[in-house]
């Protein structure tokens, strides 16, 4: 039973890998194509689409808990799939560690000290937005 | 060819985080997630480490082990929401100890691991 869950977790890591990377792809990190000596913009600076991965991720993450622990009995291997496989993989914190230590190897240090502290509080905000927009919008149908 | 290098260790990184998640909660029955803090931090020490190292490493090791791998095996939505569910229950100075226990374990890891690198490569 176990086999079944870690291959749901796998290929739902696949799915949300590779999402994770179409974004990066689509939004390139202009930083890296910077010379860091001049003086550059701090919205050129940001890798956006991890902030993006990371903030969309926790808004689902936060619609998919109440979905399926509140709203739906869905088939066990629902969670696992998209909770801990798609989700979780869309997600990344070890980029938002590397996105930090780069701004601040070139000089960026409030910036990081931004980027990161800001990527908490927007992760966490997004997921309390997830979960509270989720029960308010299927209120009514538990009410019934 | 990176798109699958990338989809394959995404592959891997996701069940490794489960299996250490399962392992992890199973032995510490504490109200703090310590699997999403165990593979958040490990995450951004190999993460580090081949950044570090990026100069001498082989093309396909970056998508694979870097963007595949320790992206997957590392989480925001997890942590995002095990925070939440800790102020949900009344435990707010766990969440902020949660917060700032994964910063800045996953920064001094990231640090140590992009010198490591660095070092190892010479």
């Amino acid at each position: 039973m176990r086999g079944a869950v870690l291959v749901a977790v796998a290929a739902g890591g696949a799915v949300g890998s590779l999402a994770r990377y179409g974004i990066a792809v689509a939004l390139p990190h202009r930083a890296d194509a910077i010379d860091w000596a001049d003086a550059i913009d701090w919205a050129d600076a940001i890798d956006w689409a991890t902030v993006l991965v990371n903030t969309a991720g926790c808004v689902l993450i936060g619609a998919l808990m109440v979905a399926v622990t509140e709203v739906w009995a869905v088939h066990r291997l629902v969670r696992p799939f998209l909770g801990i496989g798609v989700l979780g993989g869309f997600t990344t914190f070890s980029t938002t560690v590397m996105d930090t230590i780069s701004l601040g190897r070139h000089g960026r240090g409030g910036l990081a000290a931004a980027y990161f502290g800001g990527t908490a509080l927007a992760a966490v905000t997004s997921v309390m937005l997830g979960v509270t927009a989720t029960r308010m919008i299927t209120l009514r149908r538990r009410r019934r | 060819m990176t798109a699958l290098l990338v989809l394959l260790g995404g592959a891997f990184g996701a069940p490794v985080r489960y299996l250490v998640d399962r392992a992890l909660a199973a032995r510490t029955g504490s109200l703090l997630p310590w699997g999403t803090f165990a593979v958040n931090t490990g995450g951004s020490l190999v993460l580090g480490t081949l950044a570090g190292g990026s100069t001498s490493l082989p093309g396909y090791v970056a998508p694979l082990l870097g963007v595949g791998f320790c992206g997957a095996l590392t989480t925001y939505s997890t942590f995002g929401f095990e925070t939440v569910r800790l102020i949900e229950d009344a435990a707010p100075g766990y969440a902020l100890l949660n917060v700032a226990g994964n910063l800045a374990a996953g920064l001094a890891a990231g640090a140590v691991g992009y010198w490591a690198g660095v070092a190892l490569v010479g």
